[in-house]
């Protein structure tokens, strides 16, 4: 797996290549790689698996857009993947059925998966982002009782 | 053809994501959860063309791309063209036997917004849509130009508040009543035509492998909560998306060869449209009490179109 660039600074120096045009010098007909080599499929490969280029966006983070973040507790969890199918951003991680957690490189903080958790209480909160996920872990609020 | 299996989110969710994260859509955009639901219904490779719109420009921001499959950067009104174009080629490319791969599966897909597809992109879209062409084209619904600061569409409702048909003393936002683009995609004798919510992920994965899988132009236009310009919270957007299907706004349906419609989603407690409206900054002027004729001029028109909808399943014709 390469190494995910983390910075939010978009641009061409990030990117370590001064011979790249710049983004008005781009003419008709240019194409960006997303991988480095050439790959059959994408849909074969897992994330971990793929050559992403620096091209990809997948490098890049939005992690800076975050005031608030989602912290996930995996011992409440029921891997319905209700979070994965609806987050907007690719940022749930699911591995074999499985959720493993969030990618916090792409996760902006928009609070969908923790709408849509079905479990009693919530499997995943939004919690400050200064917030350790350990402290977090410990203030997870008691089961609800049903309103009769 | 290799479709996914959507029997249930555990199996639906060992696909291999297509879509990378770190676009610069708004955070809670349903366009993304829309894309990605098409790009994990398949495992086929895919060819994608993007009309300008807030999906073009926020997965392409030089040098970025969150694109993992073949995907065409092109004006605003011919993704519809590009996806033609190249599906031509494709099969002219395998008649003369020069492909590489020739049996590898490949699917042609447009997306566009509401503004390229209802308006600016509609004269292209009807062209590729009678030659015949084999592409889905999908049109990501928010009911406004969102990514030119909201205004108003031919897809944005009657009552709704844009920058360019402002609620005030004066008017209470647009009057004009919203395109029916699906009849007319349906009318076009398209075989595959459907309207769909990403709340119903099973159902709008099933249509996106029904539209894929369908021989011909297929159009699936999807309602796309904006948190932006309809002015509801990030977190929201399901829970909006979830009213628009119970009050019956988006009904979910689908139309087969132009005539054949089946409602895809009945809601068990069908809600009245004040829920839909009440929830969302772009309809707040229209609880004043000068302005309560627009909600039942609202109400009225969505009971004429759901009777309408099911006088037509039932007929058949």
């Amino acid at each position: 797996m390469r190494g995910v660039l983390a910075t939010d600074k978009r641009g061409v120096r990030e990117l370590g290549a001064e011979d790249l045009v710049g983004w008005d010098e781009v003419t008709q007909g240019v194409v960006l790689n997303s991988f480095d080599i050439e790959v059959e499929n994408p849909a074969f490969l897992r994330p971990e698996e793929r050559p992403y280029s620096d091209f990809n966006s997948y490098t890049a983070t939005v992690a800076s857009w975050r005031v608030i973040k989602p912290v996930y507790n995996r011992d409440i969890c029921i891997d319905c993947q209700n979070c994965w199918v609806w987050c907007p951003d690719s940022s749930i991680i699911s591995r074999d059925k499985q959720m493993l957690g969030i990618d916090y490189d792409h996760c902006k903080g928009c609070g969908v998966c923790v709408e849509v958790c079905p479990t009693n209480p919530k499997s995943l909160l939004m919690f400050a982002e200064a917030e350790e996920p350990e402290e977090a872990l410990g203030k997870w609020p008691e089961k609800k009782k049903k309103a009769k | 053809m290799a479709i996914r299996s959507v029997k249930n989110l555990k199996e639906f969710s060992t696909a291999n994501e297509r879509f990378e994260g770190a676009h610069l859509l708004c955070p809670g955009c349903a366009h993304s959860m829309i894309v990605r639901e098409l790009m994990n219904a398949t495992d086929d490779n895919l060819v994608i063309a993007t009309n300008t719109g807030c999906l073009e420009v926020s997965t392409a921001v030089y040098p970025y791309t969150s694109w993992d499959t073949s995907w065409i950067h092109i004006g605003f009104e011919n993704a519809a063209t590009a996806a033609a174009g190249a599906e031509a080629m494709y099969k002219a490319r395998k008649r003369k036997g020069t492909l590489k791969d020739p049996d590898a599966p490949v699917k042609f897909v447009a997306f566009g917004g509401d503004g390229s597809t209802y308006d600016i992109g509609f004269q292209w879209l009807s062209g590729a849509v009678e030659r015949g062409h084999d592409f889905t084209y999908i049109c990501l619904d928010n009911e406004n130009y969102a990514n030119t600061g909201g205004q108003r569409s031919s897809s944005t409702p009657v009552g709704a508040h844009t920058s360019t048909a402002q609620a005030g003393r004066v008017s209470y936002g647009k009057k004009q009543k919203k395109k029916d683009m699906v009849a007319i995609m349906a009318a076009h004798g398209a075989p595959y035509v459907a309207q769909l919510a990403p709340n119903k992920w099973k159902i709008m994965a099933k249509g996106f492998q029904k539209a894929l899988e369908t021989e011909g132009p297929c159009f699936i236009n999807t309602v796309s909560a904006c948190t932006t310009e309809w002015k509801f919270d990030a977190k929201d957007t399901i829970h909006i998306t979830d009213l628009a299907t119970d009050t019956l706004m988006f009904p979910i349906y689908e139309i087969i060869n132009g005539h054949e419609l089946n409602i895809l989603y009945r809601p068990k407690n069908v809600l009245p449209v004040e829920e839909y409206l009440a929830a969302q900054g772009r309809y707040k002027h229209l609880f004043k009490p000068e302005n309560r004729h627009v909600i039942e001029r609202i109400q009225k028109e969505i009971d004429e179109k759901w009777e309408y909808l099911q006088r037509r399943e039932e007929a058949k014709v």
